[in-house]
Formats: structure tokens, sequence, C-alpha cells
């Protein structure tokens, strides 16, 4: 069939790729003169219309190092980038998965500045097999800013965590970043379903990547690691911002495709005595946000495929990203960067490939969606 | 916000349900797709040999040559003798005429007896056609689930799909999700022309799963379709919708 015709967006995106990347080596003032120039052009010649033009966009997003300069508020003390389900099968039986997480790795190189760290967000191998575990290692060995990593399903249910370990470390750990207080956690422990099953560790993997099978037990932290959290938690203050890292929501979403984690009440309830709490995760593969109570909670962007929004559960604060393009591998997909604002809350940037950057600013979930909502979606779920 | 069905306990009756429909199946029933054939005996004497719509009944009318037309008097003949043919051999079977029924006494039928619901469709008219017993629908109801289940499974294998990266429809499409074949056919702007559901589905198997196109008959395909439009169920159809 005919796998050459592209979407009329797919094919717009590639025209303002070519034209972006022709303006890159511009300085800032003259950037604006051209695409100011070039958004006219396209307005007088009727092409688009004109409250739809994004290339504006992409000039504000650019790095403004003289306001900066300047003290203008909100600047942030610090940013960190983020790469995550990149779902790496073995390199011979499929590039597409590997051309995406590297082009996730040249997003984050190019950013300047440059992240103070680039979280991986888990969800590195298909199948959590060691060679899809070390080609993943391979491949965030190119990015430049430290790499924290943090563990997903896909990489724990082969071996139960065996070859991850080995290669990066214990898979929950804390540290004090800037004045913010970093807890990456093992979100995806599931009670034993396989030895009832007499599984082989296969069947498990395989189970465990399965969405929507209703075989697997539901995500959890986990009491020993519940445990751990209140003791790390003991000697922060309750002023102290506190960024969490989780692969898992933290929160209970939709139980039939194990957006879930089963003891979401009592983690949340470790986390309730901070004031300002962030929650960054990983495996839903969509935009999404969530508040409750004191703590923010954002989805990550997937690499590898987006998945569909739950058909029930949906948080009340989730603006839907726009229908992916099946056309085009990497609509939908892509990476992100937070902004740590001088008070210690996160504003997001969903670097949607292909699309317009969405930026989830803390005062829109903080203010329960009265401020600074983000764009709608041009088309929501069916 | 949240929900948890009984996955388990459901699943459990739902097997047990086909596997006890699977059990009373014939072997007619068992054989996919194939319509039933009913092939005429060879003549005896020279003659045309007439089957009843039983496909078992038949007889041999000698007087008419092979490729002659019968009379209407003759062809009136022949449907009273089959069907004297067919009461002799179904001495129990309940056969009555509509309009010489009235008062009748109604028969009891000991297949709808056995089985209370639901209620065989058509009787009280008399018809034999959609004179269906609970069983039937069970039968019915086992066959089109295996087809769906076919479906289930090639959707969430990559190899059944006949794959080359490792890519299944199920990990976009968790079940059936955001497949939307209610809004087929449609005007599929990708492709500059009006796709069907299986357009989509062949779209996918060649692109993002790197395998090859199937043919429109081909009973993976076929299987696919069911499974993704059994997932949408209920919803009403909205073709043509973006
Ligand atoms: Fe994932
Ligand atoms: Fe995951």
């Amino acid at each position: 069939m005919a796998a050459r015709h592209k979407s009329v967006e797919t094919k717009f995106m590639e025209e303002r790729d070519r034209v972006l990347r022709a303006l890159r080596n511009l300085d800032r003032r003259s950037f604006i003169k051209v695409v100011a120039a070039t958004a006219g052009a396209v307005i007088a010649k009727g092409l688009m219309p004109p409250h739809s033009f994004q290339l504006v966009t992409i000039a504000n997003a650019a790095p403004d190092k003289a306001s900066a300069a300047s003290g203008m508020n909100g600047q942030p003390p610090f940013t960190f980038a983020y790469i995550s389900d990149t779902h790496l099968y073995e390199r011979t039986l499929n590039q597409r998965f590997i051309r995406a997480a590297l082009k996730a790795v040249e997003d984050v190189n190019a950013l300047d500045p440059q992240p103070d760290f680039v979280l991986f967000g888990g969800d590195l191998a298909q199948l959590g097999t060691p060679q899809q575990l070390e080609l993943g290692r391979e491949i965030l060995k190119e990015v430049k800013a430290p790499v924290k990593m943090m563990v997903g399903e896909h990489d724990w249910f082969l071996d139960l965590g065996e070859k991850w370990q080995e290669l990066f470390g214990p898979p929950n750990y804390s540290f004090d970043w800037k004045g913010v207080h970093v807890v990456v956690l093992m979100s995806v422990h599931e009670k034993d379903f396989w030895t009832a099953r007499r599984m082989t560790p296969e069947e498990r993997m395989a189970t465990v990547a399965g969405l929507d099978n209703g075989v697997q037990s539901r995500f959890e932290v986990g009491e020993p690691q519940r445990e751990w959290l209140k003791n790390d938690l003991a000697k922060v203050s309750s002023s102290t911002p506190i960024l969490v890292f989780s692969h898992s929501p933290l929160y209970k979403y939709y139980y039939n495709w194990n957006f879930w984690t089963d003891d979401a009440d009592q983690v949340q309830a470790i986390l309730r005595r901070f004031d300002k709490v962030t929650v960054i995760h990983g495996h839903t593969h969509q935009m999404l946000f969530n508040q409750i109570g004191n703590i923010s909670f954002y989805g990550m962007l997937s690499t590898a495929w987006p998945w569909p929004y739950a058909p029930q559960g949906l948080p009340a604060l989730t603006i839907q990203m726009n229908r992916a393009d099946p056309f085009d591998q990497f609509d939908a997909c892509g990476d992100g960067r937070m902004e740590v604002r001088a008070d210690g809350l996160v504003d997001k940037i969903y670097n949607l490939w292909d699309r317009n950057p969405v930026t989830v600013k803390a005062d829109y979930l903080r203010s329960r969606g009265k401020i600074d909502r983000p764009p709608a979606p041009q088309f929501a779920s069916y | 916000m949240s929900f948890k069905p009984n996955q388990t306990v459901g699943a459990a009756t739902a097997a047990a349900a086909i596997l006890s429909a699977i059990v009373i199946l014939p072997a007619a029933l068992r054989a996919q797709q194939a319509p039933p054939a009913h092939p005429v005996p060879p003549p005896k004497n020279g003659g045309t040999v007439v089957m009843l719509c039983d496909g078992k009944t038949s007889i041999e009318i000698k007087s008419l040559k092979p490729g002659e037309q019968p009379t209407e008097s003759q062809g009136r003949e022949v449907a009273n003798e089959l069907m004297a043919e067919w009461r002799k051999e179904h001495p129990d079977e309940h056969w009555q005429m509509a309009q010489a029924d009235a008062g009748a006494k109604p028969h009891a039928d000991p297949m709808s007896q056995a089985s209370k619901s639901p209620p065989a469709t058509g009787q009280q008219q008399g018809d034999t056609y959609a004179s269906f017993t609970s069983r039937d629908y069970k039968v019915w109801q086992a066959e089109t689930q295996k087809f769906v289940d076919e479906g289930k499974r090639i959707f969430h294998d990559w190899k059944a799909l006949g794959g080359t990266i490792g890519v299944s429809c199920d990990m976009c499409h968790p079940d059936g999700a955001n497949t939307h074949p209610e809004t087929y056919p449609k005007y599929q702007v990708q492709l500059q022309r009006v796709a069907l559901l299986r357009d989509m589905i062949d779209w996918c198997i060649e692109n993002p799963v790197k395998g090859k196109t199937l043919d429109p008959n081909d009973p993976k395909l076929r299987a696919l379709e069911a499974y993704i439009y059994a997932q949408r169920k209920g919803v009403p159809l909205d073709y043509g919708k973006h």
C-alpha cells in the first residue's frame, strides 16, 4: 500500500524542520526577523491561518541568556532533561526504537545551556535481556550530561533486576541537588504471579510486557522500600522541595493496563507533610498530569511509541496531547526538560517530536487549572 | 476515578461456558468458514434427482431427463413426495401448516423444555426457520468468541502477524484502543483515498510491524477485524468520522 503518502501535518512539519535547520546558526535578533518575515510571507500567500503559525513559539522557547542576566523573575536555578521508555530490542531485530533513542540523545545533547543531569525514566529494554540493557547503556553513554538511571518493569522481570543492577547499581536511591531533595524509586515491584503458574523467566517477562493481559499483579513500591523512603525523608525539613522519580505513576489511573500503583495511597501519605512535592513518572507514554493534595504528577513521553489514553480514570487536569499520526514514527513521542524554579516548583516542557513543545507550568497544577492552562488538542481521543 | 473489575472470575466463567459449548458442538459446525454443501446423489434410472433442503432426503423423477424443465404440476407433485418421504423418516417431528393449525394443541418441543432460556424465536408463528434453542445460541456464541479470540492471539503476537521487528498491534493499541473501527469507511488523509478498517490493519502490518500485507480473505485479517470490532461493542457506528 501507499507508504509514500504523508499526511498534510507530516509534510508541514518536515517543511518546518528544513526551515529551522537553516535558521539554526543565526543569532536571536536576526532569527526573530527571519521568522517574522517568513510568517508574513506565508500568511500573505494564504497558506496558513495566522493564529496557527508555529515558528514564533519556537523562537520564544529558545534559550534567552539576556533576560536571564537581567534577573527576570522565574528563571530556573537549574534544569534537567529526561529520556524515557526507549523499549530497545536487540540491534539485529529492531532499528526503529534505536533510531528513536538516538534522536532523544541528540536532543538533550543539543540543549543550551546543558541540563544539570538527564533522568532516564525506565523501560530501557523491551524484554530485559542482557543484550538489550547493554545496548541501552551504550546509547546513553553518548549523553554529555550526567545520567540518573531509573528502572522500569521491562528491564526487571526477566531476571528480577540482576543484570540491570549489575549495570546501573541499586534501583532506589536519593541525593540532594541545589536545595532540592531528589528520590529515585523502584516502583514496579509485583506480587509473585509466576510461581503458581509455573512460568519461565521469559514467560514472566512477556506477561509483564503486555499491558492488557490481566494476568500480572499491579505495580507497588512495597513495604520495605516504603520504610526506606520514610527513613530517607526523616531528616528532610518539610519546607525542602521534594522531587520524586518513579517509573509507575504513584497514583491509580487505570487498573486494567497497570497504569496503577497499588500502594500509591501509602506512598502519598509519606510525602504529605512536605510543602512542595513533584513526582515525575514514566510508563504511561503520554502527556499526563495530575495534582493530589500537595503533590504534582507529570508523566514522561516515550521515545518508542505513545499509549492511547485509558478509557477511564484520566485525571481531570490532564490536557490530552493531540491524537498521534500513525504515519509518522516520531509523532506523539519525544523527550522533555524540567525547569526547577527558584522556589523549588517545577515547570515541565514536553518536547513532542514534530510538534510544538507544550509547557505545563507548576502553577497550572497548583492552582487546580485556574491559571496557565496549556493549549487544548485539536483532536482528542476517540 | 478508578475501576477494578473482577477479571479472574469473569475469565474463568467465560472459559467454562466456552468449554461446555465446544463439547456439544457437532463436527459439521466445527469446520470453520466453509459454507454447507449438499451434494446430490447421481440418478440411478436416467432421470433427475431432486433433494430436499435438509440435505439428505432425495427422490428421483424418472420421467424428467437431465436438463428438462418440469411442469408446475410435476413440481408440486415432487414437493409433496419429498415432504412425505421426509415425514416418514422423521415420525416424531412436529410439522404443521400455519393455516391448518388454528386451535391445534401446542406441541411440546423437548429441546426447548430442557433449556428454559432464552425463549426460542419464531415458534409462536409455527416457523421452522429461526426456531432456535438456547443450545443453538450457545454454539454460535462459542463459535464467534473463538473467532474473536483467534484475532486477539494474532493481535498480540508479532510473529503470527508476520512482523519482522518485534512490534505487535497491542503495543500501541492495548485492548484494541485507538483503532476506532466504528469510524470506517472514511477518507484517510494520509492515503488520499477512502479506507476500510482492513486497509488500516494492512497499513499497520506493512509499516510499524514491518510485515507483508494480508489478503482481505486471509483468515488472519478476518480474525483481526473480528477482534477489533468486538472491542467496540456498543459504540455507535459513525462512518466517515475524523
Ligand atoms: Fe514503557
Ligand atoms: Fe513501563
